[in-house]
């Protein structure tokens, strides 16, 4: 009983760590404390906007952003990683395109995209699509081509055609790859959102108070924000874990 | 029955002569003798460059179990992948009681069953799923569904994910699968080797019921003799590359065979002189 209670709360380790190593370093004022608010301060604060609503506005726009660009991301990036990956020739072609952009950093691009949507949502939403839809589109690809070879053998040999093996094995093997593709699009989106809310202007958004925070030496609600993007990236992560796990039960058995 | 299997003797030992490859372009097909089932003519197939197959003819028993037995890398399984039509030949023709591939019904077993299931659905809805194909309606699928569970007295529940059964549940859902559509030959390529011997066992003899019960043609690439032996009508011994046939050797010994079998003179005088030429091939 005891020691069944004592393992769950090993994972609770961590972040205790953390917590004390923060405070004791405030407390012994290792670091400046302008620079570094206490655990205490900075959780207190954090209750504080949670509670007045002005988080809750920063972060939903964010997330709605990072759905947007994931969904438009998605919509684009299985539907054509699956097609290209059904035909290795067709993907090699377009291999060293996918491989030099999934490459560049996304943010280099947004100057770009500035002179193409200017400062608008639609650009945040736009550039954060673009960098999702690569890693989606290579995941998807590969897992059609690494198809286990057996599974389609086993279809063939039954009399499935050629689009019957198509839909009914390849496609399905390959989802457990594009849930992987799915949710590194999903982070890289929000990596995005949160660069551009920074630096394209914007009225809302987490990036947006992050970096409005930090200009004005208002340090306990930059911390309480980043806590707050940390908890965004990290209920976008879960959730996908949950839909995979229901969706792709048979993968990794 | 005795003039039959001689005759196949005869016309495996022809395979990879010069007779029969002149022959080739000016005479037409030649059949087997009675009771033959699939008919292999002139078969020829080349890997990485090199002939793992030329002219290579052969007559396979209907309603018999004909094992394939033979040194590592004479191409066991790529012989029944080839009539199976999993991989393509490079010239002659296959016939199955004078039909194509295509008008004929077939089943195949693999090797890795991990591999071969379909995980993303229930065992029972892999067994559905050749039916399915050919657009069966419902009613008979469950109907065929209920014969083949009694057939194979089923004790676990098919509507688990194949993941959740073991090993050898795991595989008599493929021999299931195989065997829903009613196909005219059942191939079964080293279909005990994944298993441990338990299940080998039990499976083995599994197998050896449905065969009396259906008398479907069966082709089964084994790499284990004694298990060849016993099992089977026909053991085919096949020499190293270019593979040819060494012997069709014949084991009639009556159904059910048990382990009393295994100590049968029969059965030892066949295991023994099968080995006997195994060993000249291998050493040849």
């Amino acid at each position: 009983m005891g020691r069944l209670s004592g393992k769950s709360l090993v994972p609770a380790i961590g972040p205790i760590v953390l917590f004390a190593v923060w405070y004791f370093v405030v407390a012994a004022g290792i670091v400046n404390p302008v620079l570094l608010p206490g655990p205490g301060d900075t959780l207190a604060h954090l209750y504080t906007i949670v509670a007045s609503g002005s988080l809750l506005v920063d972060l939903l726009a964010t997330a709605r952003r990072t759905v947007e660009a994931f969904l438009i991301a998605a919509a684009i990036g299985v539907p054509l990683g699956v097609a290209l990956g059904s035909s290795r020739p067709v993907y090699r072609s377009v291999e060293f395109l996918i491989d030099f952009f999934r490459s560049t950093p996304s943010s280099a691009l947004i100057p770009l995209f500035l002179m193409i949507f200017g400062i608008t949502d639609m650009n945040k939403v736009a550039i954060a699509a673009f960098a999702a839809v690569l890693v989606i589109l290579f995941n998807s690809a590969y897992g059609v081509m690494n198809a286990r070879k057996q599974r389609i053998m086993a279809a063939k040999v039954m009399g499935a055609s050629r689009f019957q093996i198509f839909r009914h094995v390849m496609l399905l093997e390959s989802l457990p790859q594009t849930f992987v593709g799915l949710r590194s699009g999903v982070s890289m989106a929000l990596v995005i959102v949160v660069v551009a809310e920074m630096f394209i202007g914007s009225e809302q958004g987490i990036g947006h108070r992050i970096i409005d925070a930090q200009q004005v030496l208002n340090v306990k609600d930059m911390y309480s924000s980043i806590l707050a993007a940390g908890v965004l990236g990290y209920a976008f992560n879960v959730l996908f874990m949950l839909v995979e796990g229901r969706l792709v039960h048979w993968s990794g058995k | 029955m005795q003039a039959i299997t001689q005759q196949i003797e005869e016309l495996s030992k022809y395979s990879g002569t010069a007779i029969t490859s002149s022959a080739e372009s000016s005479l037409p097909f030649i059949p087997g003798p009675i009771g033959t089932h699939i008919t292999l003519r002139h078969i020829t197939k080349y890997f990485a460059g090199q002939p793992l197959y030329q002219d290579f003819n052969l007559d396979i028993a209907k309603g018999k179990i004909t094992s394939v037995f033979g040194p590592n890398g004479c191409g066991k399984s790529t012989m029944i992948n080839l009539i199976a039509g999993l991989i393509p030949i490079d010239a002659g023709e296959i016939l199955f009681d004078g039909k194509s591939l295509r008008d004929t019904k077939i089943g195949y077993v693999f090797q890795n069953y991990r591999d071969a299931l379909f995980p993303w659905m229930k065992a029972i809805d892999n067994i559905r799923y050749p039916l399915k194909l050919t657009g069966t309606p419902k009613a008979k699928i469950d109907q065929r569904i209920d014969e083949l569970m009694a057939l194979f007295e089923i004790k676990f529940d098919l509507s688990r994910y194949p993941y959740e059964l073991s090993g050898g549940q795991q595989q008599t859902v493929s021999i299931m699968r195989a065997l829903a559509p009613a196909p005219e030959v059942l191939f079964l390529d080293e279909p005990f080797s994944a298993l441990d011997y338990e299940m080998t066992l039990l499976i083995r003899d599994k197998l050896q019921d449905i065969f009396m019960a259906t008398q479907v043609t069966i082709v089964l690439v084994s790499h284990d003799l004694e298990e060849a032996v016993y099992l089977s009508d026909r053991v085919l011994l096949l020499t190293k590359r270019p593979t040819r046939v060494a012997e069709l050797v014949s084991f009639d010994v009556a159904r059910p065979r048990t382990l009393a079998t295994l100590s049968d003179p029969e059965f030892i005088k066949t295991k023994a002189r099968s080995l006997q030429i195994f060993q000249q091939e291998v050493h040849r």
